[in-house]
């Protein structure tokens, strides 16, 4: 059966696929694989982004610097590869090294000296934007015979296609499905979300997997920043900006709570796809302007918040006076 | 906090006058600024001149309290709401909203240059943005969700909804009332300034005038007991909410005046982030409690001097953010107690082993 803790996430699904039937209803040919593949090509970046964000914010932190880190990951490989002189095969692993060490070190920061996550990815924010200018406050586009391949490969399915970036991106939803669930370092996030003063009580490495935390959101963030690289074909300090928004708004919606502790890699997927499906829902209808999609996000994040909140409260109030009491 | 009360009470010993200047909560910030001012005194002795130019004065100091004005508006309101241990992420997008909307009814009138028309263009603004200050506070109070939380979605809409108000479009506006708001200056200097300082004032009349100010900080110490002693704490958010959003309409009109046009995509952008990094220069600790508004104002300040020092000093602009980014981390190592320990634990000799392990699990 449904359990309890499982119903935010259904409810996602269960939008998604209603938002897809309306669309397949109103509009002409939106029920087609093809859309259904064009979502997760689009939105393969987000994706792999808003999975790092979802362990960030089931431990309890939040992270900001996503958006820039991506940013600083195409303007990086940009320059690497076209000023550098580097080889693609160089390039890839270095840019995910310097993400993960990024967010190591913004982990290393909140935890040891106590800053809140907030102040701390926020610097991290204003450091890789900056960091993205001091590399070349233009444009640098890719000609990279690899890169070009990755942007043009189409993997195909009898008439349909996937880009080799939504390859990347399942791989990693898959992965990151296994490392909340199924291993001691997610089990430990999830821990950590709910009362980092009770794990620190029973003994959890606390330091270690928050640290790590960062560092595979610093990771997520260049990869998603490399898929992002194959999908513009071109480094600039203004690419994503405002991505860290979309990645928290996508896993608010797929049912992780802000307060940590709570939230499944999977929801975040659903919350990805129905963030493609209201931006397709308004290139199909035509009429409306593309600023509808902010404000219907808006609505959506209101209408999942509340959800969220009638659920804990109910929760709250089985689980008694014991809250109260601490 | 803590250790603020634990150094002037705990100890017994009376604090010297050096120790009292120290803990002084306006002590780092200020040491920060003038450290500012100082570099600047050193490196670009035109930085200090001011001169009178047809009755206005001009200068890098003036410069910096014109285009600090929205800055210390938006961080005014924000430190009543960080006070209650809340954050309002959505002062961008009401900074965009509400100059949106004035710059909207302004162009569609018939005479731009109605004062009367710019009168009630600047009410509805201001009536919107505490009307969305009002949306913020009501999640907040009443449903109980996370302010961070409550206040993201309008952040996320917001400009989606000052993008509607101007159908998308930049709006500029030829009114001459209206611009005056954001770019004309009275006995010399800009008006902006006259703005944040009646703001500054009203607020920190009821604020420490009154008892508000000391609601204020019981709510932020401890929602659930101030509203057992009798504080109505949730009112009491709310009116921090609603004043937050009404600094930040008057922020936005500041901002859309002086550039006589109303951007919904790129209004008061980042405006949030400096705003909080004021505040928290100011020394208002993010978890609520006590609160500093002439701490803010000397963070909003330094913010800004440090934006015209890098402009004087002929570093790029785009790399004001590398430079941004560390002071915000230097400011938040200095305040932060562990960091302070760690510093300070290398000079004294540790007297027991079982001392390094109480530290590190603290």
């Amino acid at each position: 059966m449904l359990k309890r803790q499982h119903l935010p996430v259904a409810a996602t699904i269960a939008l998604f696929i209603l938002m897809f039937m309306t669309g397949s209803f109103r509009y002409t040919g939106f029920f087609s694989a093809q859309v259904l593949f064009n979502l997760l090509i689009d939105n393969a970046f987000l994706l792999i982004v808003a999975i790092g964000m979802t362990f960030v914010i089931v431990s309890g932190g939040i992270d900001l610097s996503v958006g820039s880190m991506v940013a600083l990951t195409t303007m990086l490989s940009a320059g690497l590869l076209q000023q550098g002189g580097w080889p693609a095969w160089a390039v890839i692993p270095f840019v995910l090294a310097v993400g993960a060490l990024f967010g190591a070190a913004m982990g290393a920061l909140i935890h040891y000296f106590k800053i809140q996550p907030f102040i701390v990815t926020l610097a991290g924010m204003f450091l890789a934007r900056g960091l993205c200018y001091l590399i070349s406050i233009n444009t640098i586009t890719i000609d990279n015979g690899f890169y070009t391949d990755m942007a043009q490969t189409k993997i195909r399915f009898g008439d349909y296609f996937v880009s080799p970036s939504v390859i990347i991106a399942l791989v990693v939803l898959v992965l990151a499905i296994y490392i909340a669930h199924y291993t001691r370092f997610g089990r430990t996030t999830y821990a950590i979300g709910g009362s980092e003063q009770s794990a620190l009580l029973m003994g959890l490495p606390v330091a270690r997997t928050k640290i790590m935390v960062y560092m595979f959101s610093g990771f997520c963030s260049a990869l998603g920043g490399v898929v992002f690289t194959f999908y513009m074909l071109s480094g600039y300090g203004l690419h994503a900006v405002g991505l860290e928004l979309d990645a928290i708004a996508a896993t608010v919606i797929g049912g992780t709570l802000l307060t940590g502790g709570v939230g499944y890699v999977f929801g975040t997927f659903a919350g990805v796809m129905i963030y493609g499906v209201i931006q397709t829902l308004i290139v199909f209808q035509g009429t409306l302007s593309s600023w509808w999609t902010r404000i219907i996000i808006g609505i959506l994040l209101f209408a999942f918040i509340v959800l969220q909140r009638l659920f804990t409260m109910r929760s709250d109030r089985k689980t008694g006076s014991v809250e109260k009491m601490a | 906090m803590t250790g603020d009360t634990k150094g002037r009470y705990a100890t017994g010993k009376p604090t010297s006058w050096l120790n009292r200047t120290y803990k002084h909560h306006l002590f780092w910030p200020m040491a920060l600024w003038m450290a500012l001012l100082l570099f600047n005194l050193f490196y670009s002795p035109s930085f200090f001149k001011v001169v009178v130019r047809e009755g206005h004065l001009y200068g890098s100091l003036i410069d910096i309290l014109n285009f600090g004005a929205p800055l210390m508006l938006v961080a005014i309101g924000m430190t009543t709401v960080i006070a209650t241990r809340g954050i309002d992420l959505s002062v961008g997008s009401v900074v965009a909203i509400a100059g949106a909307l004035a710059c909207q009814m302004i162009s569609k009138g018939s005479d731009q240059n109605a004062v009367s028309l710019v009168i009630y263009a600047v009410v509805m603004a201001l009536v919107l943005s505490i009307a969305l200050g009002l949306w913020n506070g009501l999640l907040v109070s009443i449903t109980g969700i996370q302010p961070i939380i409550a206040t993201l979605i309008l952040m996320v809409a917001g400009r989606g909804i000052a993008q509607l108000i101007t159908d998308g479009q930049i709006i500029t506006v030829s009114s001459t009332p209206y611009q005056y708001i954001g770019a004309g200056s009275l006995a010399g200097l800009p008006f902006s300034i006259f703005l944040v300082a009646i703001v500054f004032a009203i607020s920190a009349l009821l604020t420490r005038r009154t008892a508000l100010g000391l609601y204020i900080e019981s709510v932020g110490c401890n929602p659930e007991a101030s509203r057992l002693a009798g504080i109505r704490a949730k009112t009491v958010m709310i009116i921090v909410y609603m004043f937050c959003g009404l600094c930040a309409g008057v922020a936005g009109l500041i901002l859309s005046g002086n550039v006589a046009s109303a951007d919904g995509n790129n209004a008061g952008l980042w405006i949030e982030l400096d705003a909080i990094l004021a505040v928290v220069i100011g020394g208002t600790s993010l978890t609520g409690g006590r609160f500093y508004l002439t701490g803010t104002i000397v963070g909003a300040l330094m913010i800004q001097t440090l934006t015209t020092t890098i402009y004087s000093v002929g570093v790029k602009p785009e790399v004001t953010l590398v430079v941004k980014a560390v002071v915000v981390m230097a400011v938040c190592l200095i305040q932060s107690e562990p960091f302070r320990k760690a510093i300070i634990s290398r000079w004294k000799t540790r007297r027991y082993p079982a001392e390094r392990e109480v530290t590190r699990h603290a």
